[in-house]
Parts: C-alpha cells; sequence; structure tokens
C-alpha cells in the first residue's frame, strides 16, 4: 500500500506537467484515474491488507484526478481524430458526457466524505465507482485495433 | 432457330429446377420429437442462470435500462449492420406484442433451430446459431424463468434490410452452411469438467462468438478464427481477440478473466467499454465458478493473432 501511495504522489506531479496535446493530456489522467483504482481493487481483491488510512489516501487522489478533468480543455473540437478511442458522440452528446463525469466525481467525493472502514464498504464503494467508469466507456469510447 | 429454342428451354428448365431446389433446401426445419422430448418440465430459479450466461436483457431490454428495468424485454434496440438495421423484438411475457403465448416447443424451436411460431425463419441477429449448441433442459428452465418476468405490451420496429438480406427464406441456405449443434473447439477425452462448462457457456448460451469471431462473406463465423476479436459487426470500432494469440489476452491469468467478468475492471486497470459492458452487467450474476469456467476455456482454446486489421496510424 505505501508502494501505492508513492505511485499515486509520482503519476499526480507527472500529471501536473501538462502537455499541448489534449488527446495526450486526457490519455494520462484516464491512465492515472486507473491506476488509483487499480491499487483500490487489490485492496478489494485481499491481494493486499485494508489500511484506512491508505485507502482514503487513495480515494482523494482519486478525487483531485477527477476534479482535474475539463472537457472543454481535454476534448477540445477537432480532437476526436487521431491517435483517439473517443467516440463522436462525446461531442454529440456534451450534456450527457459531462453528466457521466460529474456523477463519478459525486461517487468518489460520497466515497472520500464517508471513508471506508473495512473491505467490504470499500468493495461497495469500488463497484459503484466502477460502475461509473464502464457506463462512461459503454458509450463515449470505441475499442479500436 | 431450334438450338436457340432448345437452349432457353434448358435454362428454363434449369432455372426452375434451381428454383424448386433452392425452394425446398431453404425450408424452415423445425426440432424433432427427440429433441422436442428432452425439454422436461423446466425449473425457473436454474433458469435465471441461463438468462444471465445468454444475456438476454442486453438486446431485448429498452436501449439504456437499469437496474430492474433491464427485465422489462420490450425490445427496440437498433442494430446497426451492414446487411441494414435489426431491431430485437419485444420477448416480455405480453400475450400479444411478447411472447407470452408461446409455448416451451416455440422457445426451443426459436432458439435451437431459429424457426418462429408461424414457421418461419429469424434472422441470425438472433443469435440461434450459438444457441443451437444448448441442451434442450436448459431451453425448458428459461423458459420456466421467462414466465416470472413481467409483460409489457408495445411492439418494437421492424427490421428494415437491404435486399436480398430482406428475402426470409433465404436464411434456410445460410442455416444449411452455418446451423450446427456440434461444438466449435474439439476437446479431447479427460479435459478438465471446468474447461468442458466453459466450452458450453461460451460457445452456446452466452454466444461469445457471435461478437468477437470474424465472419465471412455470407455472415457466418469463421470457426478457423475462432474468438479472434473482429470488427465491429454492428456500431464502430473493433470486438477485441480473446483468444491467447498475439493482440489477445494471452497474459491474462485465469483469475485476470473470472475478475475482470465479475467487476469490469481488465488487470491494467482500466474499465470495460462498449457494449461488453452490459455483457459484463450479465456475467457478474453468474456464479464464480461459472466465471472460472468460461476463463479456463479461453486459456483452452487455439490462439489466433487478432481477427481485425491493425489500427491506421493517423500521419503525424
Amino acid at each position: 500500500m505505501r508502494k501505492l501511495v508513492l505511485a499515486i504522489s509520482m503519476l499526480a506531479f507527472a500529471g501536473s506537467v501538462a502537455s499541448a496535446d489534449p488527446i495526450l493530456d486526457r490519455q494520462a489522467l484516464m491512465k492515472e484515474r486507473g491506476k488509483i483504482a487499480g491499487g483500490l481493487s487489490k485492496v478489494v481483491k485481499g491481494e493486499e491488507s485494508f489500511d484506512a488510512a491508505a485507502v482514503l489516501t487513495a480515494l482523494q487522489a482519486l478525487q483531485a484526478n477527477a476534479e482535474k478533468f475539463n472537457a472543454e480543455a481535454l476534448f477540445p473540437a477537432g480532437s476526436d481524430t487521431g491517435d483517439t478511442t473517443a467516440s463522436p458522440k462525446i461531442w454529440e452528446d456534451k450534456v450527457g458526457f459531462n453528466a457521466a463525469e460529474d456523477k463519478l466525481l459525486a461517487d468518489v467525493k460520497a466515497a472520500v466524505a464517508a471513508p471506508p472502514a473495512d473491505v467490504d464498504a470499500l468493495t461497495t464503494q469500488l463497484n459503484t465507482i466502477g460502475g461509473d467508469c464502464a457506463s462512461c466507456h459503454q458509450t463515449y469510447r470505441v475499442k479500436k485495433g | 432457330m431450334p438450338l436457340l429454342r432448345k437452349l432457353v428451354g434448358a435454362v428454363l428448365v434449369l432455372g426452375g429446377v434451381g428454383a424448386v431446389a433452392g425452394w425446398l433446401l431453404s425450408a424452415p426445419v423445425r426440432l424433432d420429437a427427440e429433441t422436442v422430448a428432452q425439454l422436461g418440465p423446466g425449473d425457473a430459479a436454474r433458469g435465471k442462470r441461463i438468462f444471465y450466461a445468454g444475456g438476454c436483457t442486453s438486446c431485448h431490454s429498452k436501449p439504456g435500462s437499469q437496474g430492474d428495468a433491464r427485465l422489462q424485454l420490450v425490445g427496440g434496440l437498433e442494430l446497426k449492420t451492414p446487411f441494414g438495421t435489426f431491431v430485437p423484438p419485444n420477448i416480455s411475457q405480453d400475450p400479444k406484442d411478447g411472447i407470452g403465448a408461446w409455448s416451451v416447443e416455440n422457445l426451443a424451436n426459436a432458439m435451437l433451430k431459429g424457426v418462429s411460431p408461424s414457421g418461419e425463419h429469424f434472422y441470425p441477429a438472433f443469435p440461434y446459431a450459438s444457441y443451437a449448441r444448448m441442451n434442450p433442459a436448459d431451453i425448458a428452465d428459461l423458459y420456466a424463468f421467462l414466465k416470472t418476468l413481467p409483460a409489457v405490451a408495445g411492439k418494437a420496429p421492424a427490421n428494415s434490410l437491404s435486399f436480398p438480406f430482406n428475402i426470409r427464406r433465404g436464411i434456410g441456405l445460410w442455416k444449411l452452411l452455418y446451423l450446427s449443434d456440434q461444438p466449435v473447439v474439439p476437446l479431447p477425452d479427460g479435459t478438465p469438467g471446468p474447461v468442458m462448462a466453459g466450452r458450453y457457456l461460451v460457445e452456446g448460451p452466452g454466444h461469445c462468438g457471435e461478437c468477437h469471431t470474424p465472419r465471412d462473406f455470407a455472415g457466418g463465423t469463421k470457426k478457423n478464427a475462432w474468438l479472434a476479436g473482429a470488427v465491429a459487426a454492428e456500431g464502430s470500432g473493433v470486438v477485441p481477440n480473446i483468444t491467447s494469440g498475439e493482440g489477445g489476452i494471452g497474459d491474462w491469468s485465469e483469475a485476470d478473466i473470472a475478475n475482470y467478468l465479475e467487476t469490469g475492471f481488465t488487470p491494467d486497470f482500466d474499465s470495460v467499454g462498449g457494449a461488453m459492458v452490459d455483457v459484463q452487467r450479465n456475467m457478474a450474476e453468474l456464479a464464480p465458478e461459472d466465471r472460472a469456467a468460461i476463463a479456463a476455456y479461453l486459456k483452452a482454446v487455439p490462439p489466433h493473432p487478432n481477427g481485425y486489421p491493425p489500427r491506421k496510424k493517423p500521419a503525424s
């Protein structure tokens, strides 16, 4: 778990160095998000022991990540082409896209506000958060070869 | 002009014979009595498992449904394919708009033979080419479970297909080529039980190959590239290679696969996406041993390289 916290702080640092390419920026943000969720999922799976403080740190990092999400800056018009798996639906349905992101932020904030005391509580929270990932990727991402 | 007349006559005769042969060959074939006898009484609790393994709700609930609304099988999703747009129908228990008036034999003929109660072919967008591998008793269980779901009125719009695919009778010829109750991947005697169980779930009710296997010119799955991934037949993008071949999931452990089906997280902490989101929700409803069986089978299928072309990198 200490490794996770260290990795998160490094990622957070890397994430703060923004590049000029919105596609790379948003991919970096998503990668960071996945890493944090992945660390939490290790605890849920029992591969790492539950440490309430470390879990809270990870959830806070997830909140910071979600707050950095700025759809206008990360998905500007014209960034639907190139080396991206973003679905055109992002630009066709901005309201729905923003709502999906808002739901994730709200769910993460709720988890931070009521930090899980045990693995079961974390499992429930991570299921909600993971459901948010899936719902958004269902509509707004396209798998490419 | 006797020669010409003879020729015309020969063409007419041949054409006539061909038409008659085509008509006979394309006739819908129902289940034989022996299979019908195997249906049995059906058990709703067991049928629930088949319902989620088969993912009925992914196509037959109203698009975007969440929670209990996914059990309202009113149809209406649009599957846009190169053949035209398929619209899964209402299969709720409504006797008029749904299948509430169907007998268990009707359901078995639909799922195992692709034949409607009125004796017409169903289009194979309804994945009976996979369901044909199912045990009749599982169909009866599914029937019993469907009976516990709500009746919802309302007909889904009709399919909208281009010629010649709009001629239903032609599907009879397609079935001669592709409809079989035999397993795709032969497994030797002594294969571990979970692998066998996984084969049944994946190749039969789970119908994974319908999206994860590339199709040939006539729309049949290419058995020599089984589960190798494919250009999406519906929507855009690709469906991933789930064999252990290059580009596939060879570096996923069985536990990784089972966990993905349960939680929607890949080993590298990406999340499930696209049409697989609904599928994964269904897989999460299965028992752990069923997900483990699917994983065991996927590790046992022959590896293939990706069944779709590599992504074109944009010129920079």
